[in-house]
């Protein structure tokens, strides 16, 4: 501490003054900070006007509704109905959802209450890393190693199962299927490491009193530690596919590119974000084709938005409800993992902060 | 009335039956399965980066520059990674601070404002908006317009990173920042040092080791985005230091050399993914160790 | 003193140090005049209890706990007599809570924590190869702090235990009610057994964890100062309940209030720094100890 700095400061003016330009110096310093916080809300809504200004052409030619509902995606015929693309991502992710939050839960309770003391920090850095490998790694390898891989397993499943909706039919390689299996490892890290968050705050009691009752290990996870991480959980699921939705690279190598509504899982597909990272290069000339592609941008923020804003208020209610603690809260927003590393309960910061990276 | 239990306490402690004992046991493995499967893909994607990356090291890799030939010799990824270095950085000195000082705000000035909740709330928006987006609002807003003389540009594209970067600076910080303890403040402030002197000289300065392991890791997420770069730099081959030039990226090159239906190409592209991976591991690894040994000392 | 009391006491006082291991005779006990010791406790009488449940008896034989390397335990031979209430006292940090949780095998729940020794139900060791859940379902625990389930409604709580066994739903609700009525709660709460079990009061909440834990009837009730984080009257209304609840369980109370021990229990133990001191008749623990930190303790020298 630069205790000397501040001596001098103190001991050179008089009791009761301070030279005018040390007392401008905090509100100044203040005002500062203010204005870099506004500019965050600044940009955002900056976004916002700048995408919608420049998505107008789409709109104004197909209005808002007929550019997300029309289901006919033609670019050599310069018609954009998003259809297929609202629904390309919403398949794909619910996909991912499916596969990867149970996995993401089990891991969570494996690791909170299963596992031995010692492993648990390796075992959470191996999960986290998972969420080191950038999104065209992940690409690269689904589309060079895991549709050749997969592919007959992809044609038997769609055989043996075919009586299933949505199952069968033949099988190209890329499909929704590889899309939400590659997209259900990348939300893996993330749901964990909340659900990890939300578990590790069950009050002891709860458990003690399960076991002292006579449950087995699982009943009582089932009697004290579900039942009461539910919501954290459910919003960790909605965080996931925020994350799942946005999704751009892994995607667009793995699903296909085809702009139809496929019927089956195993079928080729598109999503909006892979549409605009494909098409992007070859409208540039082409007004209203970059048009509709920012359009689908902005269709895609908004998405995004809603289920973010949603997870998050599906979290908060849960702490207010259940833990009269409160201890996520920031007093403010909706952080998750602040709020507990303050009380002291994570035991590295460099974990906390690590699984802050990459829960953003 | 009997003074003696009319049941034998062996039977009494008969094991639960045999259905929960199956259960539990069930239960336990089926966990710790599915805990190993979220585990094998990590594994695979490192085996088969050092299966098929390890083989496009060599010297040409690292220091030529992609020649753009489909055959014959289609040269390195050296503007790759330089273009990457060149473009984290600039993200990074836009990013690091502004998202320090949000944070600052946030947590020595902003606890119980309406404001500091509506800015906190929405740098948690930011940190859901997909990266494709920020490539877009780039696109729309710097690129169309010509700014700064030149369409694509690295400048650009570095930007629409420091974007992707803010709210992770800000939110890794901002944890940080409220480990600092309260007392430390108070001794400060007791001391007679004006408020800006305590927020940096005390709590920043308390807080840098945790700051930079926050920055390190936002830096590495930002390394391996694709997305935003796709309609902000362009695409040149050449290594370029200048900034407002069209410039590489690793995350590009291999975007563009996965689809081509060329053997070698498609082995660039393993080499390139697996030295971006390697540098991605060691800022990790470099961002963990400043965070331990902070925490140690 | 009446003749036959003069002979009582001195058939108490030729007598060796009695065998820890035998629970303490059934004989009516009265009140002595002249106490040996200035107690700081009212020592009240206790009737002989009617038993309706023949419980079951549980006996220490040398255990010792640990915490990693901490001797937390130090070689205890206690015997805790079927269908009475033997209260546990001392200093913080005596090792009370820590050799009560050794019973249920809760212990052993810690990492790093073991427990060694002998503790017999009736006859048979359950710190040896018996099943842990079968433990628990025979020794039941309440805690300090109430902690009723907070996602379940009044009713659900106390079905809990039941619910693993399997027991049917029909017989479900009977065996709730009897539960409440036992722990003295079922006028309070018969028309809101769906709200939720943190809607009670503290006091409520705690019966509730007693009738949660009578519902599968074990054979003996654990209870960790069950009364330290409630006011006065709760605090009187639990005591009432374990008076009631002796007549089918043998009762083990940890507390850190001698007269809340005075009141309730028919045995005291009287732990320091892990050690059983001495145990005896709470009359007799109170008035007249035998060991010299005893007397310091319940005439409040120490803790």
């Amino acid at each position: 501490m630069e205790a000397s700095a501040i001596n001098t400061r103190g001991a050179a003016a008089p009791l009761g003054e301070r030279p005018s330009r040390a007392r401008l110096a905090d509100p100044a310093f203040k005002v500062f900070l203010t204005v870099l916080a506004a500019l965050v809300l600044v940009l955002i809504a900056f976004f916002f006007v700048f995408l919608a200004n420049k998505a107008q052409p789409a709109f104004s030619q197909f209005g808002v509704f007929g550019f997300v509902f029309d289901n006919d995606w033609n670019v050599s015929q310069g018609v954009y109905g998003a259809l297929p693309l609202v629904v390309g991502t919403l398949i794909s992710s619910a996909i991912a959802l499916v596969i990867g939050v149970p996995v993401a839960v089990a891991t969570a309770l494996f690791v909170t209450e299963l596992c031995p003391r010692r492993a648990r920090s390796t075992l959470t850095v191996l999960i986290e890393l998972l969420a080191a490998v950038p999104s065209v790694v992940y690409g690269l390898w689904g589309f060079l190693v895991v549709i050749p891989f997969l592919k007959p397993f992809q044609q038997w499943l769609a055989d043996t199962f075919g009586f299933l909706p949505f199952v069968g039919g033949p099988v190209a390689g890329p499909s929704y299927f590889i899309a939400g299996l590659i997209l259900a490892i990348m939300i893996v890290p993330i749901v964990s490491a909340i659900s990890r968050e939300v578990m590790s705050t069950v009050p002891p009691d709860h458990k003690e009193a399960a076991l002292a009752l006579g449950a087995t290990r699982w009943e009582m996870i089932r009697m004290a530690v579900l039942p009461y991480s539910r919501r954290g959980i459910t919003g960790a699921a909605m965080l996931g596919l925020g994350r799942a939705i946005g999704e751009t690279i892994a995607v667009t190598l793995v699903i296909g590119n085809a702009p139809q509504i496929g019927k089956q899982i195993f079928d080729q597909g598109y999503t909006l974000a892979a549409v605009i990272a494909n098409e992007f290069g070859e409208a540039a000339n082409n007004k209203i084709h970059t048009a509709a592609l920012i359009a689908a941008g902005l269709v895609l923020f908004v998405l995004t938005l809603i289920v973010n804003a949603l997870a998050r208020w599906v979290v908060t209610r849960a702490e207010r409800v259940d833990k009269p603690a409160g201890r996520f809260r920031r007093g403010g927003g909706g952080g998750l993992v602040a709020g507990s590393t303050t009380v002291g309960l994570t035991p590295a910061p460099v974990d906390d902060i690590a699984t802050v990276v990459s829960e953003s | 009335m009997s003074t003696v239990p009319n049941v034998p306490v062996q039977t009494r402690l008969q094991a639960i039956s045999a259905g929960r004992k199956r259960k539990d046991v069930a239960a336990r493995w089926t966990l710790g399965l599915l805990t190993g499967i979220a585990l094998v893909p990590l594994v695979l994607v490192i085996f088969y980066l050092l299966q098929k990356g390890l083989k496009a090291w060599s010297w040409d890799f690292f220091t030529t520059d992609p020649t753009g030939a489909f055959i014959g010799n289609q040269g390195g990824v050296k503007s790759a990674i330089v273009g990457t270095v060149e473009m984290v950085l600039l993200a990074s000195i836009v990013a690091v601070p502004i998202g320090v000082g949000v944070a600052v705000y946030l947590v020595e000035f902003g606890k119980d404002s309406k404001f500091a909740a509506v800015v906190r709330y929405f740098v948690d928006v930011m940190t859901g908006v997909p990266s494709i987006v920020f490539g877009l609002f780039i696109y729309t807003t710097l690129v169309v317009s010509g700014a700064g003389g030149s369409s694509f540009a690295g400048w650009k594209g570095g930007l629409a990173l420091a974007l992707l970067m803010l709210p992770v600076v800000t939110r890794s910080a901002e944890v940080v920042l409220q480990l600092v303890p309260q007392g430390l403040r108070e001794a400060a402030l007791a001391l007679g040092a004006p408020r800006w002197v305590v927020t940096l000289k005390v709590v920043v300065r308390t807080a840098i080791p945790g700051l930079i392991t926050g920055s390190l890791l936002a830096v590495a997420r930002a390394m391996g985005e694709t997305a935003p770069l796709l309609f902000t730099v362009g695409a040149l081959n050449a290594t370029s230091l200048n900034l407002n030039d069209q410039m590489n990226s690793l995350p590009l090159q291999i975007f563009r050399d996965v689809g081509q239906a060329n053997d070698q190409l498609v082995t660039r592209a393993w080499g390139s993914a697996l030295t971006l991976v390697v540098m991605i591991l060691i800022l990790t690894l470099v961002a963990r160790a400043v965070g331990r040994r902070s925490a140690n000392s | 003193m009446t003749p036959e009391e003069a002979s009582a006491m001195t058939e108490a006082s030729e007598q060796p140090a009695p065998d820890p291991r035998v629970p303490a005779e059934r004989a009516p006990r009265t009140q002595t005049a002249g106490a040996a010791v200035p107690s700081s406790v009212d020592v009240h009488v206790h009737a002989p209890v009617e038993v309706e449940r023949a419980a079951r008896s549980v006996t220490l034989e040398g255990l010792h706990a640990y915490y990693g390397s901490t001797h937390a335990v130090k070689n205890v031979d206690l015997a805790f007599g079927a269908n009475q209430t033997t209260a546990i006292i001392g200093p913080s940090g005596c090792g009370k809570s820590t050799m009560v949780r050794c019973i249920n095998r809760m212990h052993e729940e810690i990492p790093g924590a073991r427990a060694e020794g002998k503790i017999l139900l009736d006859d048979l060791d359950v710190n040896g190869p018996v099943d842990v859940v079968a433990v628990r379902r025979t020794i039941g625990m309440v805690f300090q702090k109430p902690n009723p389930f907070p996602t379940m409604s009044i009713r659900d709580n106390v079905a809990a235990g039941l619910k693993l066994t399997g027991v049917k739903t029909k017989d479900l609700n009977e065996r709730v009610e009897r539960a409440l009525r036992g722990a003295g709660l079922w006028d309070e709460v018969k028309d809101r057994l769906g709200s939720p079990g943190i809607g009670l009061s503290g006091g409520q909440q705690q019966r509730l964890c007693i009738a949660r834990t009578m519902a599968v009837e074990p054979d003996v009730i654990l209870m960790d100062e069950p009364c330290s984080a409630l006011d006065p009257i709760a605090t009187l209304k639990v005591e009432e309940l374990i008076d009631e609840i002796k007549k089918r369980v043998t009762v083990v109370i940890v507390t850190h209030n001698m007269q809340q021990a005075a009141r309730v229990a028919d045995q005291t133990a009287f732990m320091l720094s892990g050690e059983l001191v001495e145990v005896g008749p709470t009359e007799k623990i109170f008035t007249n100890p035998d060991d010299e930190r005893t007397e310091q303790y319940v005439t409040g020298k120490f803790g």
